[in-house]
């Protein structure tokens, strides 16, 4: 198997992942985007592991695995909280923040 | 020389096929009007990328992706579908305007990227996975590498999954 083919699928995922965090409005959707973007991630380190025979990529995967967990647990806890303020989760919506 | 056993073929179909799901999957990620719909199609990724980690050779991480992933992970997303009633259903507030800039953007990546790669690993080969000079991936080695060179990293992951865990109970909480 050639390296490039599981480059080149990351690379097609990841800009997938870039699109739609970029055009969804739902905040639930964006987190959708966002987990697309770390599989993209993982595959490229699982490849690049592949082809130089040390298993420290997996190592790197794993951990990239658990601190996807983590960010999705906090991102929903704060979809939620927004939606119980708020009563809807349009990021467009939550401009108080700009100048 | 290039000898039979260097081609493989049976891997190579069996990536086309699983690239080819996943693709098909990720549109339906960034293009279903439906959020339980783009839910779904995630796991469909999530499946097939465990299923690329076979392939590599990398069985654990691909046991783990199953679990943590399509166990945990998409569970917490529909719970998140549920909670926030996000208009399960037909919804046209889903997209905002920025498709205009955003497609010219992925492209534009999308074609550095391969631009990029295909001119930096041409045809840089990933080594039999089966057959004679097989090296699978042995979870020893893998829990050996967690727990002697990357004990510092685990134990701050493991204080981050602790911290994320109590910061979402915290900003969750009715009170």
């Amino acid at each position: 198997m050639l390296l490039n083919q599981f480059l080149i699928l990351g690379a097609l995922l990841f800009c997938m992942g870039v699109y739609g965090v970029l055009t969804r409005k739902n905040a639930v959707m964006v987190l959708l985007s966002i987990e697309l973007i770390l599989n993209s991630v993982n595959i490229n380190l699982l490849a690049f592991d592949a082809m130089n025979g040390n298993s420290d990529g997996n190592v790197f995967a794993l951990f990239i695995i658990a601190v996807a967990a983590a960010e999705v647990g906090v991102g929903l806890a704060m979809v939620l909280l927004i939606f119980r303020n708020r009563k809807n989760i349009s990021l467009d919506d939550l401009s108080e923040m700009k100048g | 020389m290039v000898l039979a056993s260097d081609i493989q073929v049976a891997q190579n179909v069996g990536f086309a096929i699983i690239a080819l799901m996943m693709i098909i999957a990720g549109v339906g990620v960034i293009a279903a009007r439906n959020v339980v719909h783009a839910a779904l199609s995630l796991v469909v990724v999530m499946a097939g990328a465990a299923a690329n980690y076979v392939l590599l050779s990398a069985e654990f991480v691909a046991v783990t992706q199953v679990l943590v992933y399509i166990g945990a992970v998409m569970v917490l997303f529909l719970f998140g579908v549920m909670l926030t009633r996000a208009q399960v259903g037909k919804d046209a507030e889903l997209n905002n305007k920025n498709a205009v800039v955003a497609a010219p953007v992925a492209l534009l990546l999308f074609g550095v990227l391969a631009y990029v790669l295909l001119k930096g690993f041409s045809d840089d080969k990933i080594a039999a996975t089966t057959g004679n000079g097989a090296k699978p991936q042995d979870t020893a080695v893998i829990s050996d590498l967690i727990f002697k060179p990357y004990l510092l990293p685990f134990w701050a992951l493991s204080f981050v999954l602790l911290a994320a865990v109590i910061g979402a109970i915290v900003l969750a909480r009715k009170d």
